[in-house]
């Protein structure tokens, strides 16, 4: 508790001298009243915040009512983020080859937060379960086999560091096996004692082999949290794959083709379009619940499938703006006048220089499949039990926010679920802000 | 003369074409079921016969292009059909179906729509007017720390579920500040006020959504625009600041903020559905959801039809705003 | 000019620039010295920060930029440590600014008029009224057609010319003491160009009012500026009046810059009439859509020679290119190469017919894939038509860097990024070479480059047309150009061939009246060629008008 008071003192003091330094920094003789009054709140907002902060923390008005709990843990959580955002970039400024100490260097906090949440997310997604032997082994061979190709292609040290990480990785996977997952139960493992609350103190209802408690069948929250994270990333990932390759296939054929293929292409994504996608899902998760019946797993198909059909609209319009731009260019025109081919045209020409707008465009889909999705579970026509994901607990967590005032902690846990996915889309965002902000160079 | 007109009606046109592109679409969609209605209404258990009693109810053994225009004429004279779940089975063991209990679609529908067009009105509201001065400011002091905070704000608002932020307002408004109801029960006997605090807290969950898109676009368009020669040629000429951005920034972002505008409210749109159901607001979100869990195919047909049209009707709209408020169309060579 | 009174006087001024988050200095210290009612102007190439410069005598620097040293004063006024609010009371009033584009820098949304009159109202000078009657007068002054009514147009209403004049009445309409010209007339066509520099240098002459007159050109600068100065690299090269500059250059970077325009190669002798043409345009007629371009274009292009297509923008020049190399078939009409019609779409040609005919573009940022090493660029082509791989290939493409004057070591694996505006150029004729062809078209190949590295690459396309017996077609709207590497001439106005001809006969009179206009509106290095001109021509029959008279 004294080193969390340490830090937030710490931190404190940080934010303050960020401000005092943009006041010192700024141009008090040309600055407008805005600037003034804009200096005037930030000043007071902090000290509101610091204010509120201890005192709900140290002279509660009333004892027994968790006052100002959940501001505490935002503003904590908030404070941490900052923190390890911060030294992981140091720590990428310090480690790794010329090229990627640069791009830590060219990173604000935001976007090194958001790779380090990306990273600990697909940990987590990885090894939320016991993994084969077989997955351990596949690991090494796929990453030897890629690195020791990257030596013809890049050179020797990009083979280096190709057989580093290979080694790292395999490592990982070496000691998750032997650990066996990290969720302490299954997925869907129904255990004696339902209903436990939350925070393993037995004499607030909680069970110390329980951290957050059990739901209402006797299912271990926090196992059902680890793998909701490899249920919902995870199918998000494959959609939004699905979606790349459908809309962008389309898109770039539409963008070198032009004419005809064009036309049809796009009015049929026209009409797709014409209608809110998530209205859209709906009504067609409507007929395959239809066609799958009680089937979950084929629900969960389905709902893949419809979303990739859905959001590849999407991606379509941006692949064939991004190859419109490209297919000006005079060096496509060269390339067409030579005599080359449709696949060379676009995979030779039009697609290195597509991989910098399709990339940010990826995170930018990601985070609105996986938004999509929780939604859909959210609604209860998503993914399906007994299979664990983010969506469906809030839904089915979400009565307990009632009980704020008296156990501030079972009332976190829909957040915490909410939270979750939330977390990731802010982390996956900030990132794609950042290399837009990148290839945007200086605008803005 | 201008073309203007020829312009806007080219549109209307199109808008026209969209729409029954899109009853198409619905209308196919209902049609890909597996089965029939009937079968669906009745379950494996029914008889032969009354499933043929049904399926001459509703029409079902004509084929697909008499049934899609029967549909579509139906819907022009404000005729949605009949809500399967309002139907007594025992009913259709029955001889007729024509009598009693039937609930008509759009009876149903009406109220709702009429909750969901007040909560959008009461978000706009709110939203509009602050999204648009928070960009302003975002571009005028852009790179500033005020910039940098409302990003960061606005970027985490935009990332998190619509029921994520719903239920940290429900913590903080309604359960640790009791400011509101954390259902929104909405009837026809409420004064205004009361209606306006119950709906609340939905408005203000899609706010903070809505807020944070429109913010960033307007900041982004009137960047966009700031980089203009013109707007350089318009600093050097010694006017104010603020005359530079209200003189000659504005008028050429119309176009730009009114699509961003029109954008966001068709966002609206599909984040009503999820809000909706967090706050059991009596909407048509909360129908559409109902009847799609429920399979009730003409709801979720009209339901669909609805939001599109909504969808395609705002962004017509600003298409032709935007057509209009350009002086190159208005004033051509 | 001591006697007169000193406006702007710049000392030491350096400017720093910003490239991600490190700041480098563009500008190393330049003196200017300003007297009331002198033009001054500022020449140098691409780079030399000449705009940065301009501005930087308002007090104005862009996003991106800030002073980092010296000292910018206006009449007295301390530029770099006036307040926002000072600076601001001076510009519009006492200082204006006309931009290099008129087009993007009058706002689209407001009428001319009422941009006009922004500036003398905001300030207090006149009245709405007053400022809408001076509006008129002084459109009428800078020769506008229909004075009292153009000012109510929107821009977009407006030609291009005749909107720089507006741009110069709006920056008028205070009556300022400095009026700073960024290039105001490098976007216009010859023919324009004269209207507007007429129109400012007797507006500028009208009212004693100081300039500072930036471009590129030398010509252009010989007629409108008392005194010159040469910049380099954001440095100072030389300063002296126009006339001693022009006659004495002192610096050698001076000189090379004057010597530019001396290179002309000899013409050849024409074909003989029995020789095949390699390339024959026969009465080639062509639309976009419903928009008629050409109307019946009629050429010969023999061995070894050098074809130039001369015309103003929007006489169909590119759009011939077009045609020829088969991306825009025409309607009718054919393109014969060695006496064969070619297919008229590109994709019905062999990879031989492909092969024969190659092009070199303008921009060379846009004609090299920036995701590809010269190695790829120019390994592609003689491994698709000439078979070559490994060994061999490597071998070819070294040797083609060689040609290009490259040294293949040091440039064969980079990126296009890493070259210079004139390297990229050369490896665009590299790539061309690789197809080993015997007709290339060069799209304006030397118009994005500074003088000195366009004689570079002209000298460059001369040596290998001797050495390897090429056809060039040379599309360009710069008549210099044609006169330093043409055999024959094209002269093309609205989708038609004006006069068409030997080099000599083209540019010996009796002209045919359209090339005589062309020809005479190009500037030349007198400063008394403008005056001479006006005198000789009449102020009505210059520009557009003159123009639509020979068409």
């Amino acid at each position: 508790m004294n080193l969390l008071l340490v830090i937030e003192i710490f931190v404190a003091a940080g934010v303050s001298a960020l401000l005092v330094r943009n006041a010192m920094t700024t141009n008090w003789r040309d600055a407008g009243t805005g600037t003034y009054v804009g200096f005037g709140m930030a000043g007071l907002l902090l000290l509101a915040v610091i204010h509120y902060y201890f005192k709900t923390k140290y002279f509660p008005v009333n004892p027994d009512m968790p006052e100002g709990s959940f501001f505490r843990w935002a503003l904590q959580g908030l404070v941490i983020f900052g923190i390890s955002g911060w030294f992981f970039r140091e720590f990428g400024k310090a480690v790794g080859t010329e090229g990627s100490r640069r791009l830590f260097r060219s990173m604000p906090v935001t976007a090194s937060f958001g790779v380090l949440t990306i990273l600990a997310y697909a940990f987590v997604a990885l090894f939320a379960g016991p993994i084969p032997l077989s997955m351990v082994v596949l690991v090494a061979v796929i990453g030897a086999l890629i690195s020791g190709v990257t030596l013809n292609v890049s050179g020797v040290t990009a083979m280096r560091i190709g057989y580093g990480i290979t080694v790292v990785l395999t490592a990982t996977c070496l000691v998750m096996y032997f650990c066996g997952g990290l969720a302490p139960y299954g997925e869907a493992e129904i255990l004696p004692r339902a209903n436990l609350l939350p925070g393993g103190n037995a004499a607030t209802g909680g069970d110390p082999a329980h951290l957050l408690g059990t739901d209402q069948i006797g299912r271990d929250i926090l196992s059902r949290l680890i793998y909701g994270a490899r249920n919902t990333v995870g199918i998000a990932f494959i959609t939004t794959c699905l979606a790349f390759l459908i809309g962008g296939t389309f898109g770039f054929l539409a963008a070198t083709l032009g004419g005809w293929t064009d036309q049809v292409c796009s009015r049929i994504v026209d009409a797709l379009m014409a209608i809110p996608q998530l209205i859209f899902a709906l009504l067609l998760m409507t007929i395959a619940t239809a066609w799958a019946g009680s089937n979950g797993a084929l629900i969960t198909l389905y709902m893949i499938l419809i979303i990739a059909v859905l959001d590849s609209t999407r991606v379509y319009r941006l692949s064939r703006a991004v190859g419109l731009n490209i297919v000006v260019m005079d060096y496509i025109e060269a390339a067409r006048l030579r005599g080359e081919n449709l696949i060379y045209l676009i995979f030779r020409e039009i697609l290195p220089n597509a991989t910098a707008p399709l990339l940010a465009e990826f995170g930018l889909r990601f985070c609105f499949v996986f938004l999509t999705i929780a939604a859909l579970s959210f609604l209860g026509i998503g993914i399906q039990p007994p299979r664990a994901d983010w969506g469906t607990m809030v839904r089915d967590l979400g009565q307990f926010i009632n009980f704020a005032r008296s156990s501030p902690l079972t009332a976190a846990l829909p957040l915490m679920c909410a939270g979750a996915i939330a977390l990731l889309t802010v982390a996956v965002n900030f990132v794609v802000d950042w290399m837009l902000h990148q290839s945007s160079g200086l605008k803005g | 003369m201008s073309p203007v007109p020829r312009i806007i009606l080219q549109r209307l046109a199109l808008g026209v074409l969209t729409l029954l592109a899109v009853s198409i679409l619905i209308f196919a969609a209902v049609n890909a079921l597996p089965g029939d209605f009937a079968q669906a209404i009745l379950g494996q258990s029914a008889t032969p016969e009354a499933v043929e009693a049904i399926r001459n109810d509703l029409g079902l053994n004509e084929p697909a292009l008499i049934r899609y225009l029967d549909w579509l004429f139906g819907i022009l004279s404000g005729d949605f059909g009949t809500s399967y779940s309002q139907i007594k089975f025992v009913e259709f063991s029955g001889e007729s179906a024509a009598q009693g209990g039937i609930a008509n679609v759009y009876d149903q529908l009406v109220p709702k729509f009429k909750n969901t067009t007040y909560l959008a009105f009461v978000t706009a509201c709110i939203a509009v007017p602050l999204a648009l001065s928070l960009g302003i400011l975002a571009a005028l002091y852009r790179n500033s720390a005020y910039d940098r905070a409302v990003n960061i704000a606005t970027l985490s608002s935009i990332s998190s579920p619509e029921f994520f932020l719903a239920y940290i307002l429900v913590l903080y408004l309604s359960v640790l500040g009791g400011f509101f109801d954390p259902v929104s029960n909405i009837n026809a006997e409420m004064t205004g006020w009361e209606r306006l605090t119950a709906t609340m807290l939905p408005a203000l969950t899609l706010t903070l959504v809505v807020t944070a898109h429109m913010m960033r676009m307007t900041r982004a368009a009137i960047i966009n625009l700031l980089a203009s020669p013109y707007i350089e040629m318009a600093r050097l000429k010694g006017i104010s600041p603020m005359r530079v951005i209200v003189h000659h920034a504005l008028p050429n972002a119309l176009a730009p903020i009114i699509n961003v505008i029109a954008l966001n409210l068709a966002y609206l749109i599909t984040g009503v559905v999820v809000i909706e159901v967090v706050f059991v607001y009596p909407g048509i979100g909360l129908t559409f959801v109902d009847a799609v869990k429920n399979r009730d195919i003409p709801v979720v047909q009209a339901c669909c039809l609805i939001f599109a049209a909504a969808y395609v009707l705002l962004n017509l709209t600003a298409d032709i705003l935007s057509i209009i408020t350009n002086p190159r169309l208005r004033y051509p060579k | 000019m001591p006697d007169k009174e000193m406006l702007v006087k710049v000392r030491d001024l350096k400017i720093e620039g910003r490239a991600g988050e490190i700041w480098t200095q563009i500008v190393n210290g330049v003196n200017i010295d300003l007297h009331r009612g002198e033009v001054l102007g500022l020449i140098g190439e691409s780079g030399a920060g000449k705009s940065t410069i301009g501005l930087a005598a308002m007090g104005f620097t862009r996003d991106g930029c800030r002073i980092s040293g010296g000292t910018v004063e206006f009449d007295g006024i301390d530029l770099v440590n006036a307040s926002a609010p000072q600076k601001r009371s001076l510009l519009g009033r006492r200082i204006a600014y006309v931009a290099q584009s008129a087009a993007a820098s009058f706002n689209p949304a407001h009428k001319l008029i009422d941009q006009h009159t922004e500036a003398p109202t905001w300030h207090g000078v006149y009245g709405r009224t007053e400022a809408e009657e001076d509006a008129v007068s002084l459109y009428a002054r800078l020769r506008l057609p229909n004075p009292d009514e153009i000012g109510f147009r929107y821009p977009h209403q407006v030609s291009g010319g005749q909107l720089q004049r507006a741009m110069t009445a709006m920056a008028m309409s205070c009556r300022p003491d400095l009026i700073v010209f960024d290039e105001p007339t490098t976007a216009l066509d010859v023919t324009t160009q004269i209207e507007v520099l007429a129109a400012i240098r007797d507006i500028v002459d009208r009212f004693d009012t100081a300039a500072l007159y930036i471009t590129h050109d030398l010509a252009v600068v010989a007629q409108m500026a008392d005194r010159i100065k040469v910049l380099l690299k954001g440095d100072e090269v030389e300063e002296a009046d126009t006339r001693t500059m022009l006659a004495a250059p002192r610096e050698d970077y001076t000189k090379s810059l004057w010597a530019v325009r001396s290179f002309v190669r000899n013409q050849k002798p024409p074909a003989p009439g029995n020789e095949v043409p390699v390339v024959s345009v026969k009465n080639v007629v062509a639309a976009y859509g419903k928009v008629p371009v050409l109307h019946g274009i009629d050429f010969d292009i023999h061995a070894g020679r050098t074809v130039a297509v001369v015309g103003e923008s929007g006489s169909g020049k590119s759009t011939l290119a077009r045609c020829i190399t088969g991306l825009l078939p025409p309607l009718s009409g054919s393109v014969e190469f060695d006496g064969v019609a070619l297919p008229a779409d590109y994709r019905k040609r062999n990879r031989n017919q492909l092969r024969e005919v190659q092009m070199i573009y303008q921009m060379a940022d846009t004609a090299l894939n920036p995701r590809k090493t010269i190695r790829e660029i120019i390994g592609r082509p003689v491994e698709f038509y000439l078979g070559l791989r490994g060994e061999a290939k490597r071998m070819r493409v070294e040797e083609l860097l060689e040609q290009i004057e490259l040294e293949p070591a040091m440039f064969i694996d980079r990126l296009p990024s890493e070259l210079s505006g004139g390297q990229k150029q050369r490896i665009g004729i590299a790539r061309a070479l690789a197809a080993e062809p015997k007709f290339i078209i060069c799209d304006e190949v030397t118009s994005a480059l500074d003088q000195l590295v366009a004689e570079g690459i002209l000298k460059l396309l001369a040596n290998l047309q001797d050495e390897l017996n090429l056809s060039y077609m040379f599309i360009t709207h710069d008549l210099a150009t044609v006169r330093a590497i043409a055999d024959e001439v094209v002269v093309m106005k609205a989708g038609k061939v004006a006069e068409a001809g030997p080099k000599n006969v083209m540019f010996t009179p009796p002209h045919h009246p359209y090339t005589g206009l062309l020809l005479s509106s190009v500037p030349e290095m007198d400063p008394d060629w403008l005056t001479t001109l006006l005198n000789e021509r009449g102020i009505d029959n210059i520009g557009d008008a003159a123009s639509e008279k020979v068409g």
